[in-house]
């Protein structure tokens, strides 16, 4: 009887193992200074209580990827979803560490950003590649769009047939403009919010619900 | 991969690269990859790249085409040049304009 039961048990937590999904990584990506953290860090904070890392007007002080796993977002509704969420570096084609130094760096400091700036957007693109199941690009409204980072990191987005979600972030600046982003990419759905001041969130946990679900 | 080391081996030795037909999502994705990787203090620091979508004027890939999985024309013309040499790079409509320091 007892050999009986342990080998249900074994079995079924074989068969658990193997049918169980992961959760959904949802990598949070976009230019620096879109505001990434800021509005991981919010995500965090609203779920959990907890935080994911500092924020800073100088552009890459998120060089390493963070990611908090198991966060349960849901509605009035009674829906939910868990999932983790990975903040990563912003994303560019070029790093000088002299732009570190204007923002008053010493420069064996700022050499040491730059270089951990790089390895962490490689790692990034890596990872956009291999380990992420949908992604929040965030975009700052107060900034023209249409630019070669934006348009090329959308169409690998695409071109790997991930879900996305486009947020417009810093909509409380008086130069915020998200109608710029929803008229450049119209083919998805864009969110306009204030990461910072925590405008129309429930919007973006709505939509993360239908997008990720 | 041969091509992505191909440009930038070109690009970090002061050329500008045009491409014709441009790369794919998998190849941008690796090409900024490698940029990354090859970024060096008081060096290399990156690229600029403009691309010149064919996304307008050209015909899309129809029922049977979508059928088959083609995802319409993608990028056409592309180019990619140092980032401490190429300053700008600015795109109107049917042209793309670059600043080239000749150092």
């Amino acid at each position: 009887m007892n050999l009986f039961i342990r080998t249900k048990k074994r079995l079924s937590r074989f068969l658990s193992a193997f049918l169980k999904k992961r959760q959904s990584r949802i990598g949070i990506y976009g230019p620096p200074n879109a505001g990434k953290t800021t509005l991981s860090n919010r995500i965090v904070r609203d779920w959990t209580g907890d935080a994911l890392g500092p924020v800073s007007e100088i552009p890459h002080e998120t060089r390493r990827a963070r990611r908090k796993e198991g966060i349960t977002i849901s509605n009035q509704n009674g829906n939910s979803l868990t999932l983790d969420i990975v903040d990563t570096p912003g994303v560019t084609t070029k790093i000088d560490y002299q732009e570190f130094v204007e923002y008053g760096i010493e420069k064996e400091e700022a050499i040491k950003r730059a270089r951990e700036a790089t390895e962490g957007v490689a790692e990034a693109m890596h990872w956009l590649r291999e380990d992420i199941d949908g992604v929040i690009y965030m975009l700052d409204a107060t900034l023209d769009p249409f630019t070669q980072v934006n348009i090329m990191l959308v169409g690998i987005i695409e071109s790997r047939d991930l879900p996305v979600l486009i947020v417009a972030n810093k909509i409380d600046l008086p130069d915020a403009a998200p109608q710029r982003i929803m008229k450049a990419f119209p083919q998805h759905p864009v969110i306009a919010i204030s990461g910072l001041e925590g405008d129309n969130m429930e919007e973006l946990y709505e939509h993360m619900l239908k997008v990720f679900g | 991969m041969e091509k992505i080391r191909l440009i930038l081996d070109d690009v970090m030795e002061g050329n500008i690269v045009v491409l014709e037909k441009g790369l794919s999502p998998e190849e941008q994705s690796r090409l900024i990859e490698m940029t990354m990787m090859e970024i060096s203090p008081d060096g290399f620091s990156g690229i600029e790249m403009e691309t010149y979508s064919a996304r307008e004027g050209q015909s899309s890939p129809g029922f049977f085409g979508k059928l088959l999985g083609k995802k319409g024309p993608g990028a056409r013309m592309t180019v990619i040049g140092p980032a401490n040499q190429m300053k700008t790079i600015k795109k109107d409509k049917d042209l793309i304009s670059a600043w080239v320091s000749s150092r």
